[in-house]
């Protein structure tokens, strides 16, 4: 089965999302990160969308429910890299991603997760 | 006055899958009229929203993607349509937050808001279609 590939970086994941997804895509990656925020002992989880080019209501709200989870499971996430057009659409929407750290791009998504940490991503 | 430029390409809605494939054929449409980078995200988004209502409310139907023009600006209308059981209460489904589905509830006012026109038909019992149209000035 496809699938959007999980990478482990100390006590971090992170997700890179290169594809236009399908819901299934979208809820298997929500299930995946969840149960390796679990196995992995991740203490963060970072997704970068900025190969996005539309968030809609399916997508943002999978996005909403995965940092939800991985609260519930100490985890923080942080999403990064969203286009503009794709911010602009989205509030216009009515979605504002409520509960969603976000930050620019990887660097400065890394950072915020390894301040959460209290100590460097290792 | 409004004319068809060619044939509407209509993508069956079924799945998931089909409904990234309306988004892929759309996006090459937005950017043979140049619309603006922000403009086509919404209206795809906004197509996005609708697509879906079609697999969640209609039970599955299609999308007709026709390419317009009026002379004076150039346009892409998409009827989105469905034999599902209709909207009893439009109003309500309009409004940002209702949901009879397991949605946000933003899929028809938040469509309306990222489309230029916006224009829906429906019949209890019998279905509904849902037309969306964005310009771009020549």
């Amino acid at each position: 089965m496809e699938r959007i590939p999980i990478l482990k970086m100390g006590k971090l994941l992170l997700v890179t999302i290169q594809v236009d997804m399908h819901d299934r895509l979208a809820m298997v990656l929500q299930d995946d990160l969840t149960n390796r925020i679990v196995s992995d002992r991740a203490r963060g989880v970072l997704i970068d969308i900025s190969a996005l080019d539309i968030v809609d209501s399916f997508i943002g709200r999978m996005i909403s429910n995965t940092a939800a989870m991985a609260r519930v499971l100490d985890a923080a996430t942080v999403v990064v890299g969203m286009q503009p057009a794709v911010a602009i659409t989205l509030v216009e929407l009515g979605l504002a991603l409520t509960g969603v750290r976000t930050a620019l791009n990887v660097e400065k998504g890394m950072a915020l997760l390894s301040e959460n940490l209290g100590e460097g991503h290792g | 006055m409004v004319s068809l430029q060619g044939d509407a390409d209509i993508v069956i809605l079924k799945t998931g899958e089909d409904v990234v494939r309306l988004r892929q054929l759309l996006r090459l449409q937005v950017v043979a009229i140049k619309l603006s980078l922000v403009d086509q995200t919404k209206y795809v988004t906004a197509a996005s929203e609708l697509a879906r209502n079609v697999l969640d409310y209609g039970g599955g139907g299609e999308a007709r993607v026709q390419r317009l023009s009026d002379g004076m600006r150039q346009g892409i209308r998409i009827e989105f349509i469905d034999q599902g059981p209709g909207i009893a209460d439009l109003e309500l489904a309009l409004k940002d937050g209702y949901t009879s589905g397991g949605g946000m509830g933003l899929g028809l006012g938040g469509a309306r808001r990222l489309s230029d026109e916006f224009e829906i038909d429906t019949r209890p019992g019998e279905g509904t279609r849902i037309t969306i149209t964005k310009w771009k000035s020549f």
